[in-house]
């Protein structure tokens, strides 16, 4: 038999019809559910007089307009509270799990799926939502769709696809200490572009990303979105397999073993043909943090603001240009001397236990500088809070001046109260570094939780590798 | 969903690349529970000197003079042309439903973000990709000749220039086929419910903890 990738298995063992174009009826496992982008698909169902095809595929959770401040009060926004009333509707009238907004499981949808055991591998998950690739981590086909393919997804359990192409990005040797996964992300960014993934589905592979938690192999799949990937897939190991082990929704007894012994194929084949490979050697990088206003734009911390004199292409100098305006920022400026007015450490790139572990180590006994307005701490899930709580962070955190909030979106997206003023900086944990995407006006720079948790102490970004 | 076939229209220049979904729609806007009426705040942040929100009228707004659309000569716009990776960033479908409330029916551009290409097909936009050196000329012409419209034959997969120049563009059969006719995606996947039934009922059997 040919040997396959990993994409190549997981697409065939979902395909139920193939029209002669090569566009393809993929069957659906799960569907993730979150109140923006889902009221409108209900809506078309309910115009339609079609119903769910199989309920139990879904599940959901209110993430992006939910305020991270006391939930006692409920959502005072009137247009956000309607948003988060019409999921809670839609679930209970069409009998759909959610774990709504009092629930202490509700999180981010990336994080409350696999901390609930819903996501398994082998799945195909998609979720009206473009870091639903966050999931490929769990050798999952995993990826986002907009809403006509939400309402589509309910009404049939399959989605209309073209294949993708296969990349590889392997990297091999061990990640220096203070460089995380997210830099190894940003780092695969600023190589490869944020179009470079587009039209692969990309596997990330090698010694490196055997090594990492689920934790750090999520963030790294969160980020292939950014690379233009709709998809990032991690093989399975017994890092996989001990993750899962236990969780709420996850196969128990024989079961388990059935799905274990399954599971452990979902890799790819040895001499399996990729149609291009990436080598990344680990021990090169170092921590990163983006200048601009696309993820692309990302230089090493012990770097400088790039020159847009120094750039041959028209099109990409004025990108440069642009964007250094936009971010208020010199040519040259070295990346250390950039003060910054708020920290920001969340998202459902980085807000699970392991993420607040590494930001605490970093901020114990110490205090955030004066001339950082705001730094805040959002678990990613209702459980992450509580287990975070349980091992003290929460008290590490605001000793030293962090605000602890209430899990969900929050600032990655700003669309509850949790935003950038205009022209405020900001060092951010989260994937996103658009104009506008905290908030109007707001600059963003994208860092690992240990650079933001550092640069809220120093007040300007700083070296993690040389802390303490 | 209407149907695509053939369009003569106004063409507006984006002139940036890497032109993000948060760009097109702000996220303020993504509040509503309603798929209509995103055209007036379609490029939000850039049309307009002030911050929109959700429940504020946009007549009285302060208009960006420099932003190209608010420029007349782009007023009524069909076409909009792009640089690379245009749409990139969010899954939100709010932008492709902004650009078509706005009046525009085709993008073109070197290249599009994956599933903001996979969302205009079902609403009636035409995303057409085209060589850059091709996209770069177009622009080019565009900024020279006021009135710049472009006739776009689906049927055909043909872009034709004012002076009568010809650019082919490709198209997947199925969609193209969907956009022709105005079809509804759901309806077409329902014809082959008996299979999709029969893959879930060998699904159950072989891996039975996915239906727990």
């Amino acid at each position: 038999m040919t040997p396959q990738t990993l994409y190549d298995k997981l697409w065939d063992s979902h395909v139920v019809h193939v029209e002669d174009d090569g566009t393809t009826l993929l069957y659906v496992d799960r569907h993730l559910v979150h109140e923006v982008t889902s009221p409108q698909a209900f809506e078309g169902l309910k115009l339609s007089r079609r119903k769910l095809w199989r309920i139990s595929a879904n599940v959901a959770t209110a993430d992006h307009n939910v305020p991270t401040t006391d939930r006692k009060l409920g959502i005072s926004d009137a247009v956000s509270r309607l948003q988060v009333e019409t999921l809670d509707a839609n679930c209970r009238e069409h009998g759909i799990v959610e774990f709504g907004m009092n629930d202490p499981r509700q999180g981010i949808v990336h994080v409350m799926g696999p901390e609930q055991g819903v996501i398994l591998p082998g799945m195909t998950v998609v979720c009206g939502d473009s870091h639903t690739s966050t999931h490929g981590a769990f050798a999952c086909l995993a990826f986002g769709i907009g809403t006509s393919e939400v309402e589509h997804a309910l009404a049939t359990q399959c989605l209309l696809q073209k294949k993708s192409r296969n990349m590889l990005v392997q990297v091999e040797g061990a990640l220096p200490r203070g460089v995380t996964a997210k830099d190894l992300a940003l780092a695969i960014i600023g190589r490869i572009g944020t179009a470079g993934g587009t039209g692969y589905a990309l596997e990330l592979g090698g010694g490196t990303l055997r090594a990492l938690s689920m934790e750090g192999r999520m963030t790294l799949c969160n980020m292939a979105i950014e690379a233009g990937a709709r998809a990032g897939i991690i093989a399975v190991d017994d890092t996989t397999i001990e993750y899962l082990k236990g969780r709420p929704y996850a196969p128990t007894g024989q079961m388990w073993s059935r799905a274990v012994d399954y599971w452990r194929t979902l890799t790819s084949d040895v001499h399996a043909k990729f149609d291009r490979v990436v080598q990344i050697d680990a021990g090169t990088i170092k921590p990163q943090v983006t200048w601009g206003t696309s993820p692309e734009m990302v230089v090493a911390i012990d770097d400088r603001v790039p020159d847009p004199d120094r750039e041959k292409d028209g099109v990409r100098r004025e990108g440069i240009e642009r964007a250094l305006v936009y971010m208020g920022l010199e040519p040259n400026t070295p990346m250390t001397a950039i003060r910054l007015d708020k920290v920001f450490i969340g998202s459902c790139t980085n807000s699970r236990i392991e993420d607040l572990r590494a930001a605490a180590s970093m901020v114990r006994g110490k205090r955030v500088a004066p001339n950082i307005r705001l730094a805040l701490v959002v678990p990613g899930s209702g459980l992450v809070k509580a287990q975070a709580e349980r091992e003290g962070l929460d008290r590490i955190f605001r000793d030293s001046g962090f605000e602890w909030r209430e899990p969900g979106c929050s600032m990655c997206l700003g669309m509850n109260e949790d935003q950038l003023q205009s022209g405020e900086r900001c060092a951010s944990t989260s994937n996103r570094n658009f104009e506008g995407r905290q908030g109007a006006g707001g600059r963003t720079h994208l860092v690992s939780p240990e650079m933001a948790a550092a640069a809220a102490i120093a007040g300007h970004f700083v070296d993690v590798r040389q802390w303490r | 969903m209407e149907k695509f076939n053939v369009l003569n229209g106004l063409v507006a220049p984006m002139d940036r690349a890497n032109v993000d979904t948060d760009a097109i729609i702000p996220k303020q806007f993504l509040k509503s529970i309603k798929r209509s009426g995103f055209g007036p705040n379609l490029f939000d942040a850039w049309r307009y000197l002030d911050q929109g929100q959700p429940d504020k009228p946009n007549d009285n707004r302060l208009l960006n003079k420099d932003f190209v659309l608010n420029q007349p000569r782009y007023k009524g716009a069909q076409v909009l042309l792009a640089r690379k990776n245009f749409g990139c960033g969010s899954s939100r479908e709010h932008a492709p439903w902004a650009l078509e409330d706005y009046g525009f029916r085709a993008l073109i551009a070197p290249s599009f973000a994956e599933i903001f290409f996979s969302n205009c097909f079902k609403n009636g936009l035409l995303p057409i990709v085209l060589d850059e050196s091709k996209v770069d000329r177009l622009f080019h012409e565009v900024l020279a000749f006021p009135g710049y419209r472009l006739e776009i034959d689906l049927e055909r997969q043909i872009v034709t220039k004012p002076d009568g120049e010809t650019l082919a563009f490709e198209i997947d059969p199925f969609r193209k086929y969907c956009l022709l006719n105005g079809l509804d995606d759901i309806g077409l996947t329902l014809r082959h419910a008996e299979k999709i039934r029969n893959f879930e009922d060998k699904r159950k059997l072989d891996q039975p903890w996915l239906f727990g």
